[in-house]
Protein backbone atom coordinates (compact mmCIF):
# COMPACT_ATOMS: atom_id res chain seq x y z
CA UNK A 1 0.00 0.00 0.00
CA UNK A 2 1.34 3.27 -0.79
CA UNK A 3 2.15 5.79 1.61
CA UNK A 4 -1.06 7.72 0.11
CA UNK A 5 -3.17 5.33 1.35
CA UNK A 6 -2.56 4.55 4.31
CA UNK A 7 -2.44 8.43 5.54
CA UNK A 8 -6.29 8.20 4.58
CA UNK A 9 -6.73 4.89 6.11
CA UNK A 10 -4.78 6.81 9.11
CA UNK A 11 -7.12 9.68 9.36
CA UNK A 12 -10.40 7.74 9.29
CA UNK A 13 -9.06 5.59 11.78
CA UNK A 14 -8.03 7.84 14.16
CA UNK A 15 -11.07 9.83 14.13
CA UNK A 16 -13.78 6.94 14.16
CA UNK A 17 -11.31 4.75 16.83
CA UNK A 18 -10.98 8.33 19.01
CA UNK A 19 -14.86 9.00 19.16
CA UNK A 20 -15.61 5.61 20.42
CA UNK A 21 -15.15 6.61 24.20
CA UNK A 22 -15.92 9.91 24.20
CA UNK A 23 -19.54 8.83 22.70
CA UNK A 24 -19.81 6.56 25.62
CA UNK A 25 -18.73 8.74 28.81
CA UNK A 26 -20.81 11.36 27.34
CA UNK A 27 -24.08 9.00 27.24
CA UNK A 28 -23.01 7.81 30.87
CA UNK A 29 -22.89 11.33 32.01
CA UNK A 30 -26.04 12.29 30.32
CA UNK A 31 -28.10 9.66 31.61
CA UNK A 32 -26.75 9.56 35.27
CA UNK A 33 -27.78 13.45 34.95
CA UNK A 34 -31.59 13.04 33.59
CA UNK A 35 -31.48 10.14 36.14
CA UNK A 36 -31.00 12.58 38.87
CA UNK A 37 -33.42 15.22 37.83
CA UNK A 38 -35.89 12.59 37.47
CA UNK A 39 -35.79 11.39 41.15
CA UNK A 40 -35.45 15.31 42.22
CA UNK A 41 -36.63 17.73 39.91
CA UNK A 42 -36.80 20.63 41.95
CA UNK A 43 -32.31 20.12 42.07
CA UNK A 44 -32.39 20.42 37.44
CA UNK A 45 -30.69 23.77 37.61
CA UNK A 46 -28.07 22.41 40.40
CA UNK A 47 -27.73 19.09 38.50
CA UNK A 48 -27.57 20.78 35.00
CA UNK A 49 -24.43 22.71 35.68
CA UNK A 50 -22.14 20.11 36.54
CA UNK A 51 -23.24 18.19 34.07
CA UNK A 52 -23.01 20.51 31.13
CA UNK A 53 -18.91 21.01 32.61
CA UNK A 54 -18.43 17.08 32.77
CA UNK A 55 -20.08 16.64 28.91
CA UNK A 56 -17.47 19.22 27.73
CA UNK A 57 -14.63 17.80 29.34
CA UNK A 58 -15.13 14.47 27.89
CA UNK A 59 -15.99 15.96 24.57
CA UNK A 60 -12.33 17.46 24.51
CA UNK A 61 -11.11 14.03 24.18
CA UNK A 62 -13.49 13.56 21.26
CA UNK A 63 -11.79 17.09 19.98
CA UNK A 64 -8.26 16.45 20.58
CA UNK A 65 -8.57 12.65 18.25
CA UNK A 66 -10.43 15.01 15.71
CA UNK A 67 -7.66 17.60 15.52
CA UNK A 68 -4.94 14.68 14.83
CA UNK A 69 -7.19 13.16 11.94
CA UNK A 70 -7.28 16.36 10.59
CA UNK A 71 -3.48 17.17 10.86
CA UNK A 72 -2.76 13.82 9.32
CA UNK A 73 -5.02 14.91 6.43
CA UNK A 74 -3.94 18.41 5.31
CA UNK A 75 -0.36 18.85 6.83
CA UNK B 1 -12.84 22.72 -1.91
CA UNK B 2 -9.36 23.44 -0.23
CA UNK B 3 -9.28 23.77 3.51
CA UNK B 4 -5.93 25.23 5.35
CA UNK B 5 -5.68 24.16 8.78
CA UNK B 6 -3.47 26.87 9.77
CA UNK B 7 -4.46 30.93 9.20
CA UNK B 8 -3.42 32.57 5.83
CA UNK B 9 -1.90 35.57 5.87
CA UNK B 10 -3.23 38.13 3.97
CA UNK B 11 -1.14 41.25 4.77
CA UNK B 12 1.90 42.01 6.53
CA UNK B 13 2.91 45.15 8.58
CA UNK B 14 6.75 45.33 8.44
CA UNK B 15 7.87 42.51 9.14
CA UNK B 16 4.89 41.05 11.01
CA UNK B 17 1.91 38.98 9.13
CA UNK B 18 -1.49 39.63 9.45
CA UNK B 19 -3.64 36.78 8.91
CA UNK B 20 -7.63 36.10 8.60
CA UNK B 21 -8.62 35.42 11.66
CA UNK B 22 -6.87 38.11 13.15
CA UNK B 23 -9.18 40.59 11.13
CA UNK B 24 -12.12 39.10 12.65
CA UNK B 25 -11.09 39.33 15.78
CA UNK B 26 -10.40 42.88 15.33
CA UNK B 27 -13.74 43.28 13.79
CA UNK B 28 -15.31 41.52 16.79
CA UNK B 29 -13.42 43.41 19.33
CA UNK B 30 -14.72 46.32 17.11
CA UNK B 31 -17.77 45.53 17.23
CA UNK B 32 -18.00 44.69 21.24
CA UNK B 33 -15.99 48.56 21.94
CA UNK B 34 -19.31 49.92 19.64
CA UNK B 35 -21.94 48.41 21.66
CA UNK B 36 -20.08 48.99 25.12
CA UNK B 37 -19.45 52.69 24.27
CA UNK B 38 -23.26 53.22 22.92
CA UNK B 39 -24.82 51.10 25.73
CA UNK B 40 -22.74 53.12 28.78
CA UNK B 41 -23.47 56.78 27.22
CA UNK B 42 -25.75 58.24 28.70
CA UNK B 43 -26.62 55.91 31.85
CA UNK B 44 -29.99 56.15 33.28
CA UNK B 45 -31.40 54.64 36.05
CA UNK B 46 -34.16 53.14 34.88
CA UNK B 47 -32.68 51.32 31.75
CA UNK B 48 -34.16 51.60 28.33
CA UNK B 49 -33.34 50.48 24.98
CA UNK B 50 -29.27 49.06 24.26
CA UNK B 51 -28.29 49.61 28.01
CA UNK B 52 -31.03 47.31 28.91
CA UNK B 53 -29.77 44.55 26.61
CA UNK B 54 -26.92 44.88 27.78
CA UNK B 55 -27.71 44.85 31.50
CA UNK B 56 -29.47 42.00 31.26
CA UNK B 57 -26.82 39.96 29.46
CA UNK B 58 -24.09 41.27 32.10
CA UNK B 59 -27.08 40.21 34.88
CA UNK B 60 -27.00 36.45 33.63
CA UNK B 61 -23.54 36.54 33.59
CA UNK B 62 -22.84 37.88 37.10
CA UNK B 63 -25.55 35.26 38.29
CA UNK B 64 -24.01 32.24 36.48
CA UNK B 65 -20.25 33.08 38.00
CA UNK B 66 -21.69 33.60 41.40
CA UNK B 67 -23.82 30.21 41.28
CA UNK B 68 -20.24 29.19 41.53
CA UNK B 69 -18.45 31.20 43.50
CA UNK B 70 -21.30 31.54 46.27
CA UNK B 71 -19.58 34.88 47.45
CA UNK B 72 -20.78 38.00 45.77
CA UNK B 73 -17.35 40.34 46.49
CA UNK B 74 -15.33 37.40 45.18
CA UNK B 75 -17.55 37.73 41.84
CA UNK B 76 -17.25 41.29 41.67
CA UNK B 77 -13.49 40.76 41.63
CA UNK B 78 -13.16 38.28 39.19
CA UNK B 79 -16.58 39.05 36.95
CA UNK B 80 -14.46 41.60 34.42
CA UNK B 81 -11.93 38.69 32.90
CA UNK B 82 -15.20 35.88 33.02
CA UNK B 83 -17.42 38.15 30.93
CA UNK B 84 -14.82 39.56 28.86
CA UNK B 85 -13.77 35.62 27.96
CA UNK B 86 -17.07 34.86 27.56
CA UNK B 87 -18.33 37.69 25.34
CA UNK B 88 -14.94 37.36 23.01
CA UNK B 89 -15.42 33.84 22.09
CA UNK B 90 -19.11 33.81 21.51
CA UNK B 91 -19.02 36.78 19.10
CA UNK B 92 -16.06 35.17 17.24
CA UNK B 93 -17.78 32.24 16.90
CA UNK B 94 -21.15 34.11 15.41
CA UNK B 95 -18.84 36.31 13.81
CA UNK B 96 -17.28 33.80 11.93
CA UNK B 97 -20.86 32.33 10.72
CA UNK B 98 -22.04 35.49 8.64
CA UNK B 99 -21.87 34.88 5.06
CA UNK B 100 -18.76 36.57 3.52
CA UNK B 101 -16.87 34.70 6.18
CA UNK B 102 -14.20 32.24 4.38
CA UNK B 103 -16.00 32.94 0.85
CA UNK B 104 -14.63 36.55 -0.05
CA UNK B 105 -11.22 36.02 -0.93
CA UNK B 106 -8.35 36.43 -3.19
CA UNK B 107 -6.77 34.32 -6.12
CA UNK B 108 -3.27 33.90 -5.22
CA UNK B 109 -0.72 31.61 -6.46
CA UNK B 110 1.72 29.75 -3.88
CA UNK B 111 4.60 27.47 -5.08
CA UNK B 112 2.97 27.29 -8.29
CA UNK B 113 -0.31 26.22 -7.74
CA UNK B 114 -3.28 28.69 -7.39
CA UNK B 115 -4.82 28.85 -3.81
CA UNK B 116 -8.25 30.65 -2.93
CA UNK B 117 -6.94 32.98 0.17
CA UNK B 118 -10.20 34.13 2.04
CA UNK B 119 -9.88 37.56 3.63
CA UNK B 120 -12.26 36.77 6.81
CA UNK B 121 -11.98 33.21 8.75
CA UNK B 122 -13.87 32.82 12.11
CA UNK B 123 -11.68 34.06 14.65
CA UNK B 124 -11.07 31.10 17.00
CA UNK B 125 -10.40 28.69 13.63
CA UNK B 126 -6.56 29.98 14.18
CA UNK B 127 -5.03 27.82 17.11
CA UNK B 128 -2.86 31.00 17.70
CA UNK B 129 -5.65 32.63 18.96
CA UNK B 130 -7.13 30.10 21.43
CA UNK B 131 -3.98 29.49 22.38
CA UNK B 132 -3.72 33.11 23.33
CA UNK B 133 -7.00 33.20 25.08
CA UNK B 134 -5.58 30.01 27.04
CA UNK B 135 -2.34 31.10 28.22
CA UNK B 136 -4.22 34.41 29.43
CA UNK B 137 -6.85 32.27 31.94
CA UNK B 138 -4.08 29.48 33.02
CA UNK B 139 -1.75 32.50 33.96
CA UNK B 140 -4.79 34.49 35.35
CA UNK B 141 -5.94 31.65 37.26
CA UNK B 142 -2.29 31.69 39.08
CA UNK B 143 -2.34 35.26 39.76
CA UNK B 144 -5.75 35.05 41.42
CA UNK B 145 -4.75 31.99 43.66
CA UNK B 146 -1.49 34.01 44.40
CA UNK B 147 -3.51 37.20 45.13
CA UNK B 148 -6.10 35.59 47.17
CA UNK B 149 -3.99 32.85 49.49
CA UNK B 150 -0.59 34.23 49.75
CA UNK B 151 2.58 32.94 47.52
CA UNK B 152 3.79 30.22 50.07
CA UNK B 153 0.33 28.69 50.37
CA UNK B 154 -0.54 28.48 46.84
CA UNK B 155 2.95 27.02 45.99
CA UNK B 156 2.58 24.49 48.81
CA UNK B 157 -0.23 23.22 46.82
CA UNK B 158 2.25 22.42 44.29
CA UNK B 159 5.47 21.50 46.12
CA UNK B 160 4.48 19.92 49.54
CA UNK B 161 7.27 18.00 51.56
CA UNK B 162 4.92 16.72 54.06
CA UNK B 163 4.76 13.28 52.68
CA UNK B 164 6.22 11.05 49.34
CA UNK B 165 2.74 10.89 48.33
CA UNK B 166 1.69 14.73 48.91
CA UNK B 167 4.42 15.22 46.91
CA UNK B 168 4.01 12.80 43.71
CA UNK B 169 0.26 14.24 44.06
CA UNK B 170 1.45 17.92 43.65
CA UNK B 171 3.47 16.92 40.70
CA UNK B 172 0.63 15.50 39.00
CA UNK B 173 -1.53 19.06 40.17
CA UNK B 174 1.76 21.03 38.41
CA UNK B 175 1.49 18.92 35.18
CA UNK B 176 -2.41 19.19 35.12
CA UNK B 177 -2.20 22.80 34.97
CA UNK B 178 0.22 23.09 32.28
CA UNK B 179 -2.47 20.52 30.62
CA UNK B 180 -5.02 22.52 31.01
CA UNK B 181 -3.48 25.52 28.55
CA UNK B 182 -3.64 22.35 25.88
CA UNK B 183 -7.06 21.29 26.97
CA UNK B 184 -8.39 24.57 26.86
CA UNK B 185 -6.87 25.94 23.45
CA UNK B 186 -7.48 22.56 21.24
CA UNK B 187 -11.30 22.41 22.78
CA UNK B 188 -12.28 25.77 21.49
CA UNK B 189 -10.18 25.31 17.91
CA UNK B 190 -11.15 21.43 17.06
CA UNK B 191 -15.18 22.61 17.95
CA UNK B 192 -14.78 26.05 15.79
CA UNK B 193 -12.58 24.59 13.14
CA UNK B 194 -14.26 21.11 12.55
CA UNK B 195 -17.76 23.73 12.50
CA UNK B 196 -15.98 25.16 9.55
CA UNK B 197 -14.99 22.43 7.66
CA UNK B 198 -18.19 20.04 8.49
CA UNK B 199 -20.10 23.62 6.99
CA UNK B 200 -17.55 23.73 3.59
CA UNK B 201 -18.17 20.18 2.88
CA UNK B 202 -22.14 19.99 3.43
CA UNK B 203 -22.37 23.11 1.33
CA UNK B 204 -20.09 21.44 -1.15
CA UNK B 205 -22.35 17.98 -1.20
CA UNK B 206 -25.80 19.78 -1.08
CA UNK B 207 -25.68 23.41 -1.51
CA UNK B 208 -28.05 26.32 -0.36
CA UNK B 209 -30.31 23.80 1.43
CA UNK B 210 -27.58 21.14 3.07
CA UNK B 211 -26.07 23.65 5.71
CA UNK B 212 -29.33 25.33 6.96
CA UNK B 213 -29.55 22.32 10.35
CA UNK B 214 -25.48 22.36 10.24
CA UNK B 215 -25.99 26.63 10.74
CA UNK B 216 -27.95 26.09 13.56
CA UNK B 217 -25.91 23.49 14.77
CA UNK B 218 -22.96 25.83 14.75
CA UNK B 219 -24.60 28.68 16.35
CA UNK B 220 -25.51 26.45 19.52
CA UNK B 221 -22.02 25.05 19.64
CA UNK B 222 -20.40 28.56 19.20
CA UNK B 223 -22.69 29.21 22.05
CA UNK B 224 -21.92 26.70 24.20
CA UNK B 225 -18.00 26.82 23.85
CA UNK B 226 -17.76 29.96 25.04
CA UNK B 227 -19.91 29.05 27.87
CA UNK B 228 -17.73 26.05 28.70
CA UNK B 229 -14.22 27.95 28.10
CA UNK B 230 -15.57 30.68 31.20
CA UNK B 231 -17.81 27.99 33.02
CA UNK B 232 -13.77 26.37 33.08
CA UNK B 233 -12.20 29.10 33.83
CA UNK B 234 -14.28 29.87 36.65
CA UNK B 235 -14.39 26.98 38.23
CA UNK B 236 -10.86 26.40 38.10
CA UNK B 237 -10.24 30.04 39.79
CA UNK B 238 -12.20 28.84 42.59
CA UNK B 239 -10.07 26.07 43.29
CA UNK B 240 -7.09 28.34 42.95
CA UNK B 241 -7.91 30.71 45.63
CA UNK B 242 -9.43 28.02 47.97
CA UNK B 243 -7.75 27.65 51.03
CA UNK B 244 -6.39 23.64 51.56
CA UNK B 245 -8.41 24.12 54.89
CA UNK B 246 -11.23 25.53 54.23
CA UNK B 247 -11.67 22.80 51.26
CA UNK B 248 -13.08 20.40 53.35
CA UNK B 249 -15.82 23.22 54.53
CA UNK B 250 -16.31 24.01 50.84
CA UNK B 251 -16.64 20.25 49.56
CA UNK B 252 -19.29 19.66 52.19
CA UNK B 253 -21.69 22.75 51.58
Amino acid sequence: MEAETMSMIAAAAAIAIGAIAPALAIGMIGAKGVEAIGRNPEAAGKVSGPMILAIAFAEAIAIYALVIALIIKFV
Amino acid sequence: MEISLAAEKIAHIGSFPITNSMVTSWIATVILAVLAFFSTRKMKTIPSGIQNVFETIVEMLLNMVNSVMNDMKATKKYFPLLATIFLFIITNNWLGLIPGVGSIGLHEVHHGKEVFVPIFRAGNADLNTTLALAIIAVIAIQIFGILAIGFWKYAGKFINFKSPILFFVGILELISELSRIVSFSFRLFGNVFAGEVLLVVITMLLPYVGPIPFYGLEIFVGFIQALVFTMLALVFIKMAITDHEHEGEAHNT
